[in-house]
C-alpha cells in the first residue's frame, strides 16, 4: 500500500533521514520506535508531505505521491496529532463533517449520520454539540480520531497520540487504537507506549542514524533484540 | 439672546469692559451660535465620519490582501516558490515599508498636490491617502492576528485534504479574527482623530469647519475647545461600541 525508497529529509545541515526503505501493507499496524530525535516523526510527515522530502519516493497506491495530486492523497491517508489539533471555533461534529462535506464526499446529511455513528461507538455521542476546550485530553485525541476516520481513509499516520495525555487518559486512547488494528485498520504509529506496540503492532521499526535498523514482529523485536542500538535502546524504555 | 449678543458686542466694539461672564457669553455667542455656525460643525462632524468610513474600508480591504499575500507567501515550501506571489509580496513589502516609514502629513501633501494636483474634491483625496496610510498598518495587524494561529490547525486542515485557501477561509481566519479585532479597533480610532490632517489640503471636516470661524471671528479657544470635545465625545462613543462588541465576542470565547 505504501512503498517508501530511499526516502531523505535535513533541516539546515543536520540530516534526519539518509535513506529510509520501508513498505506497508494493506492491514499492518506499524509501529515506529527509536531515540528521540531519529526522525521518526519526520519520516511519519514526509509520508503525506507535511514535511517535504529532499530526496527518494513516497509511492500510495502504486502512484507516487508529489505535490500536484497531494490533496486527494491526505483525503485517503489520515493523521492523527500529538496536540489532537482540532478546530476550536467548531463543535465536535463540525469538527468531523466539515473535511467530509467541504471535499464533496458526503452530503451534509450523510456526514451527520457517520459522525454520529462513529461517536456513538467511542461513547462520546452527547459530546457532538460540545467544544474540543471543554473536553478532557482524552476525550478531544478520540474525537481527531474519528475526525480523521470520518474520511474513510485507507491509512492512519498516528504522530505521538498519546505524548500530550495525562496517564489516566492514555488507556482510553490506546483502546480505541487497538480496536481500529483488530478491524483491519492500516495504521503506522509513533509512539513510545511499548505495551501497545507489544501487544498491538505486527511489525515494529527501530529508526537510527536516519535508516530502518530493525524491522520484525514484536516477539522478536522485544526477546531477541539483536542489534546493539537496539538492545541499548529497550533496556532504557522497558 | 440675540439682542442681548448684538447689545454687548457693540459695547465692547466701542471700547466699553465686559465683565468676566460678559466675554464668556460674547465669545461662545459668535464661536457656536452666531448665524447658526454649529450647522457647520455638524456638516464637519459628518464629514469627519464619512471620511473615516471611506479609509476604514479602504484600510481594511488593502491590509487584507496584504497581509494575505505576504502570509501565504512566507507559508510557501522553501524550495519552489511561486515567482508571481513573490513579485507581489515585494510590492506590498515595499508599500508597508514606504506608508509605515513616512509621516501621514508629508503623504497627505503629496497626494494632494503631485499625485492629484489637478483634483478639486480635496475631501476624498484626503479620505484616500488616509485609507492608503491605514492600510499599510491594519496589514501589520492582520498578519500579526493570522500567524498567531497555531500551526497545527493548518496541518490539521491540510492532512484533511482541504486545499490551502480553503483551510484558510474556513479554519484559520476565523481564529485570526478574535485576536485581530481589538487591536482594529484601537487603529479605527487613531483614524477617526487623523482625519483632522486633512485640514491642511483643505478638506471639509470637523477642524476645517473651527478653522473657518476662527479666521472669521479672531477668536481661538472656544471653537477649538468645542472641537476637541466633539473628537472626544465620538472616541467615547466608538469605544463604548467595540468595549460592547469584545464583550460578545468573550462570551463565544467561554461556551
Amino acid at each position: 500500500m505504501i512503498d517508501v525508497k530511499n526516502l531523505q529529509k535535513h533541516f539546515g545541515g543536520l540530516q534526519v533521514l539518509r535513506g529510509v526503505n520501508l513498505t506497508i501493507h494493506k492491514g499492518d499496524c506499524v509501529v515506529l520506535v527509536g531515540p528521540s530525535g531519529c526522525g521518526k516523526s519526520t519520516f511519519l510527515r514526509c509520508l503525506n508531505r507535511l514535511e517535504e522530502p529532499d530526496g527518494g519516493q513516497v509511492i500510495f497506491n502504486g502512484k507516487e505521491v508529489n505535490d500536484k495530486d497531494i490533496d486527494r492523497v491526505r483525503q485517503k491517508m489520515g493523521m492523527v496529532f500529538q496536540h489532537f489539533n482540532l478546530f476550536p471555533h467548531l463543535t465536535v461534529k463540525k469538527n468531523i463533517t466539515l473535511a467530509p462535506v467541504r471535499l464533496g464526499l458526503m452530503s451534509q446529511a450523510e456526514a451527520d449520520a457517520k459522525a454520529m455513528e462513529l461517536l456513538q461507538r467511542i461513547g462520546l455521542a452527547e459530546k457532538a454539540n460540545a467544544y474540543p476546550n471543554m473536553l478532557s485530553g482524552g476525550q478531544k485525541q478520540r474525537i481527531a480520531i474519528v475526525r480523521a476516520l470520518a474520511m474513510n481513509p485507507d491509512v492512519l499516520l498516528f504522530d505521538e497520540p498519546t505524548s500530550a495525555l495525562d496517564p489516566e487518559m492514555v488507556g482510553e486512547v490506546l483502546e480505541l487504537m487497538k480496536e481500529l488494528a483488530r478491524g483491519g485498520m492500516t495504521m503506522v504509529c509513533v509512539t513510545h507506549e511499548m505495551g501497545f506496540a507489544r501487544e498491538v503492532a505486527n511489525r515494529i521499526i527501530f529508526i537510527d542514524e536516519g535508516v530502518v535498523k530493525v524491522d520484525k514482529p514484536p516477539k522478536e523485536f522485544f526477546e531477541n533484540p539483536e542489534n546493539e542500538r537496539l538492545k541499548a535502546f529497550l533496556s532504557k524504555v522497558l | 439672546m440675540e439682542a442681548q449678543f448684538e447689545a454687548l458686542s457693540e459695547l465692547a466694539k466701542n471700547g466699553g469692559s465686559l465683565s468676566f461672564t460678559q466675554d464668556f457669553f460674547v465669545k461662545f455667542y459668535q464661536a457656536f451660535l452666531y448665524s447658526d455656525r454649529w450647522l457647520q460643525y455638524i456638516e464637519g462632524v459628518g464629514t469627519t465620519i464619512l471620511v473615516t468610513a471611506i479609509a476604514l474600508v479602504l484600510g481594511v480591504v488593502l491590509g487584507s490582501v496584504v497581509a494575505l499575500v505576504r502570509v501565504a507567501h512566507d507559508q510557501q515550501k522553501p524550495h519552489h516558490r511561486n515567482p508571481v506571489l513573490g513579485f507581489v509580496n515585494v510590492i506590498c513589502q515595499i508599500y508597508a515599508t514606504v506608508i509605515r516609514g513616512t509621516p501621514m502629513m508629508v503623504q497627505l501633501l503629496i497626494m494632494s498636490m503631485v499625485i492629484f494636483a489637478s483634483s478639486r474634491n480635496f475631501t476624498m483625496v484626503g479620505a484616500l491617502a488616509l485609507g492608503i496610510n491605514s492600510g499599510a498598518y491594519v496589514s501589520e495587524i492582520i498578519r500579526g492576528g493570522l500567524m498567531a494561529v497555531d500551526p497545527g490547525q493548518m496541518e490539521a486542515g491540510r492532512s484533511l485534504g482541504l486545499n490551502y485557501i480553503t483551510t484558510m477561509v474556513l479554519i484559520i481566519i476565523p481564529q485570526a479574527i478574535r485576536s485581530i479585532l481589538p487591536a482594529l479597533g484601537n487603529e479605527f480610532i487613531v483614524l477617526l482623530k487623523d482625519t483632522s490632517l486633512i485640514t491642511v489640503i483643505g478638506g471639509k471636516e470637523l477642524l476645517y469647519a473651527a478653522q473657518g470661524i476662527m479666521n472669521r471671528t479672531y477668536e481661538a479657544m472656544f471653537p477649538l475647545l468645542g472641537v476637541a470635545a466633539i473628537y472626544l465625545v465620538l472616541v467615547l462613543l466608538f469605544s463604548a461600541l467595540l468595549g460592547k462588541l469584545e464583550r460578545r465576542m468573550a462570551q463565544s470565547d467561554r461556551r
